[in-house]
């Protein structure tokens, strides 16, 4: 275990498809688990990450604990890296900018078609949502960008298996796509 | 004995009234680009054909070769200003290509991956801007539009109307059509038009076409846009 590479990983305004799309590299994580350790993330369910040689985000910034969230892995992780198309440019969930939060709220909560028992959520364990969505490298110092919508499960172990061996990592024209 | 000018080094011959773009087209040579297309009028307005010609920045599109001249065009400095002024592109409007149904055939996407733009760089504007789906077979995405000004053109050069135009300065510059309503059902657009074929990004879009060829077999899905421009704007030296 000593010297094993520690990955952290995180969805915040995302929709752990990229995470799936992770998965996707199937029986290569054995190959991958040979060298990494991984800290933080759905896959541990370690609650904070403390140490980490690389942390994976997924998704944008929607409400303040994504913001605690991203800081605590930029104070924590050497490399970070912002993984596909929300992560990058706020991808769908920023389709909401455009629209005022109270009206996204009433349409969800209050006015919208089936809504029971209408009223907007407001217990005080939930996090507040930021007025727009934004993408991570507004709010941290962000190292590597994978896009994609999701990144292939290639484009996230060519990533990996590049900053693993110590090349300096690089997407060839196949293996960059925003969609 | 006839007139070369060099780019990059190598020797290209040119015709009198060829731009540096014409003279590098017909000698196979890609300089990125998004307002321009030989059949129409060079415009010079997205600034990516950037070249350094003896020394100086000029837009390959609208400057004229002449003998002699030493032209810079994959330079490193250059490639990283496009990546740059193609970044801007993407922050100054809405650019999800996840949604849009001309992704994987769509020129600003292609180039962005020809320079290996893997970032925004620049906060993004996300600004507000609308939807015009007034027409039965045309829409207007104005989120997508980057103002190349091509279906302002080819309107007025090749479908002999004049559908579209851009009015407002600076950031409220917009794309605007030739009715009173200011909607594009009010026009004399139709789908068959140039104008409506030409957009380089999914603004101007001929409804019910958007998914006819699925996302992954799509134009630049697997080939760069250097090798399509070349092939398709110049048909001699395609593969």
């Amino acid at each position: 275990m000593a010297n094993k590479i520690r990955v952290a990983t995180t969805s915040l305004a995302g929709c752990f498809g990229c995470h799936m799309s992770f998965l996707d590299i199937d029986e290569r994580m054995l190959q991958l688990v040979e060298v990494v350790e991984f800290d933080r993330s759905p896959i541990t369910d370690i609650e904070h990450c403390t140490n980490c040689d690389i942390g994976l985000i997924e998704g944008g910034v929607c409400n303040s604990e994504n913001v605690h969230v991203l800081r605590e892995f930029r104070n924590n992780c050497k490399i970070l890296v912002a993984v596909g198309a929300c992560a990058i440019n706020g991808g769908l969930p920023a389709m909401r900018n455009h629209i005022p939060l109270e009206e996204c709220l009433n349409e969800a909560y209050l006015d919208g078609i089936g809504v029971e028992n209408p009223q907007i959520p407001s217990d005080i364990e939930l996090p507040l949502l930021l007025d727009q969505v934004r993408p991570i490298h507004e709010v941290v110092k962000i190292d590597y960008f994978l896009p994609g919508c999701p990144p292939s499960a290639d484009v996230f172990w060519k990533f990996l298996t590049d900053l693993i061996e110590g090349r300096e990592p690089s997407l060839p024209y196949e293996l960059v796509h925003y969609d | 004995m006839s007139k070369t000018i060099t780019i990059d080094g190598k020797t290209i011959p040119f015709e009198e009234g060829q731009t540096i773009m014409d003279a590098a087209m017909a000698a196979g040579v890609y300089i990125p680009h998004l307002c321009h297309q030989p059949e129409f009028t060079p415009h010079g307005s997205c600034k990516l054909c950037t070249v350094k010609v003896n020394g100086r920045n000029c837009s390959a599109c609208t400057f004229p070769a002449a003998d002699g001249q030493d032209v810079l065009n994959q330079a490193e400095e250059l490639i990283e200003d496009r990546k740059k002024i193609t970044q801007m592109l993407f922050v100054e409007g809405n650019h999800f290509c996840p949604s849009c149904e001309k992704t994987g055939n769509c020129q600003l996407q292609a180039v962005a991956y020809h320079l290996n733009m893997l970032d925004n760089h620049f906060p993004l504007f996300y600004p507000d801007r609308k939807v015009d789906a007034s027409h039965a077979e045309v829409m207007i995405d104005h989120n997508r539009c980057i103002f190349c000004t091509l279906c302002v053109r080819a309107s007025q050069q090749k479908d002999g109307k004049d559908v579209f135009a851009i009015s407002g300065r600076g950031i409220h510059k917009h794309l605007i059509v030739n009715a009173q309503s200011g909607l594009l059902k009010d026009t004399d657009v139709d789908a068959s038009d140039k104008a409506c074929a030409v957009c380089p990004t999914g603004a101007i879009l001929v409804k019910r076409t958007g998914y006819q060829v699925p996302i992954g077999e799509r134009i630049y899905d697997h080939k760069q846009i250097d090798q399509v421009s070349l092939s398709t704007e110049h048909p001699k030296h395609g593969e």
